[in-house]
């Protein structure tokens, strides 16, 4: 299982926590020239590495709050969680 | 290639099994081919048999890092279905079950197909609705379905949970019945064999860590073994795809994820087809040693790890229990986790790159096991003639930039919502 450290809550069970995917994807500027291949890339594609993955979780089960997650894929090592407004 | 028979195994029993031949050979890579397949699965080695067989291609090479049908091919749970609803997935599929029909005999290698039905429960009215539409869908593209009530459901399998304390009481179902399993060892090793005897070379423990390109067009593999010389290469490595790609400076419309199954201890015969529950994502068919085995939901974070956690195997367990209350008294006897190629819309990735010479087969997420022959047949014609089968042309790389995606479930892009 894994153990995931919230910021606001500590360490809580994995079930408490939901997953919301890459967290490095940036929506393309509003107001401004967006081309069909910026969009796709925002839309579909992914890096998708092995190794170290910044990623956002959502304490459904707890406070609540969204969060970042630095994760390793290939051993599910938890690096390191930041709020929202931190950066790596 | 020594012929599987009733007689051959007669001759060989009174020789205490001392004779018989290599079942592949364990070539030394040469320095060049005519084509190379990266991934010895079953979709490498599908693909590497009609390349041979039908497109006429002899110096073919199959690369892989670890060992013939090691990987998905040996995690999945053998399921055969053709139940889609778009016309695109259904003739795809469909025309993967008409293949399984005779593979055994192709390969002369019991790849024991078994058609013993596939059954998708259906727990409220507007469930049973959606599965009419579905039937009538796959009916349309002529495959046979049907709709049965909660009478023939307990018929079928009296032993689910029919009493009134029923969480997600049983409404009826879709009945596919030539859905069923096939043995997925065996589907490897049968192309494998049959390759082989085709002159394919069969190369394992042989990674490829790079790709020789000259002005857009492929020449080359730089391998474990060696660089190896070649004008095509096609990529069958699902969950490592995103890995490769990344060496073509490519980036693809995917994540990988891990997905678990797992067997009870075995037991007597009790069910006979392949049984999906409808109010969350579990699936139960028996093996021919009596496990039961069991799927459900990815883990759902992205994973390169070949292995997954309790909490999803403790949620897909607490399903199987709702459906089938006599699970209960089983004890789980193994557990394990494949890496899912899950494509943002589900579907699979069947095409030729912006790399002349190279070509991709992959995003099969959770559902390539029953696809592999027409995978394979499909992206040989794909590799030989530089141009897509016409049952995998909605399958092509473009369609997330065409917008014509082909999302069964509706889910979007988030993958790991399965």
């Amino acid at each position: 299982m894994l153990e995931i450290r919230c910021p606001y809550c500590g360490n809580r069970s994995q079930n408490e926590f939901a997953y919301g995917g890459d967290a490095t994807i940036k929506r393309p500027e509003l107001n401004t020239e967006v081309t069909d291949q910026e969009w796709d890339n925002f839309v579909y594609y992914r890096k998708n590495p092995r190794g170290n993955h910044l990623e956002l979780w959502h304490h459904i089960s707890g406070c609540r709050q969204w969060f970042k997650v630095h994760r390793n894929t290939a051993t599910h090592e938890i690096l390191k969680t930041l709020e929202m407004k931190e950066n790596l | 290639m020594q012929k599987y028979s009733v007689f051959s195994l007669i001759k060989n029993a009174l020789t205490n099994h001392q004779n018989w031949d290599v079942v592949w050979r364990d070539p030394e890579p040469k320095k060049e081919y005519e084509a190379i397949i990266i991934g010895g699965g079953g979709h490498g080695l599908a693909t590497a048999f009609y390349l041979a067989k039908y497109y006429n291609m002899k110096n073919i090479a199959i690369l892989e890092k670890g060992w013939i049908g090691g990987g998905n091919v040996a995690r999945n749970t053998t399921i055969l279905r053709s139940n889609y609803m778009h016309d695109a997935n259904s003739l795809f599929y469909d025309h993967g079950m008409q293949m399984w029909k005779d593979l055994s005999q192709e390969l002369n290698y019991n790849v024991m197909y078994s058609p013993r039905g596939i059954l998708n429960l259906a727990h409220s009215d507007a469930q049973l609705n959606a599965y009419a539409r579905r039937g009538n869908s796959m009916r349309l593209n002529g495959i046979d379905v049907s709709l049965i009530g909660r009478e023939e459901v307990k018929k079928m399998i009296p032993f689910a949970d029919f009493t009134s304390n029923a969480r997600f009481p049983i409404f009826g179902g879709l009945l596919q019945p030539i859905g069923g399993t096939a043995r997925h060892d065996a589907v490897a090793w049968g192309y494998a064999r049959a390759a082989d005897d085709m002159g394919v070379d069969i190369i394992q423990h042989c990674e490829v860590n790079g790709f020789d390109i000259e002005n857009g067009k492929l020449t080359g593999v730089q391998t474990s073994r060696g660089n190896i010389k070649t004008k095509k290469v096609g990529l069958c490595v699902a969950g490592s795809t995103s890995l490769l790609a990344e060496k073509l400076n490519m980036n693809l419309p995917m994540e990988a994820h891990v997905l678990q199954a797992c067997v009870s201890e075995p037991v007597k015969p009790l069910l006979d087809g392949v049984v999906t529950f409808g109010a969350g994502h579990f699936y139960c068919s028996q093996s021919d040693k009596g496990e039961m085995v069991m799927g459900g939901d990815l883990d759902g974070y992205n994973s390169y790890a070949q292995r997954g956690n309790l909490p999803t195997i403790q949620h897909v367990l607490t399903e199987g229990v709702a459906l089938f209350p006599n699970l209960s008294r089983l004890k789980i006897l193994r557990t394990w986790g494949g890496v899912m190629d899950m494509s943002m819309d589900g579907s699979p990735i069947i095409d030729k790159t912006h790399i002349e010479g190279v070509y991709l087969n992959c995003g099969w997420c959770y559902g390539g096991f029953k696809a592999t022959p027409v995978s394979g047949l499909t992206f040989a014609h794909t590799i030989a003639n530089d141009t897509p089968h016409d049952l995998s042309i909605p399958f092509r790389l473009d369609r997330f930039n065409t917008g014509h995606l082909l999302d069964e479930k509706g889910l979007g892009t988030k993958t790991w919502i399965s």
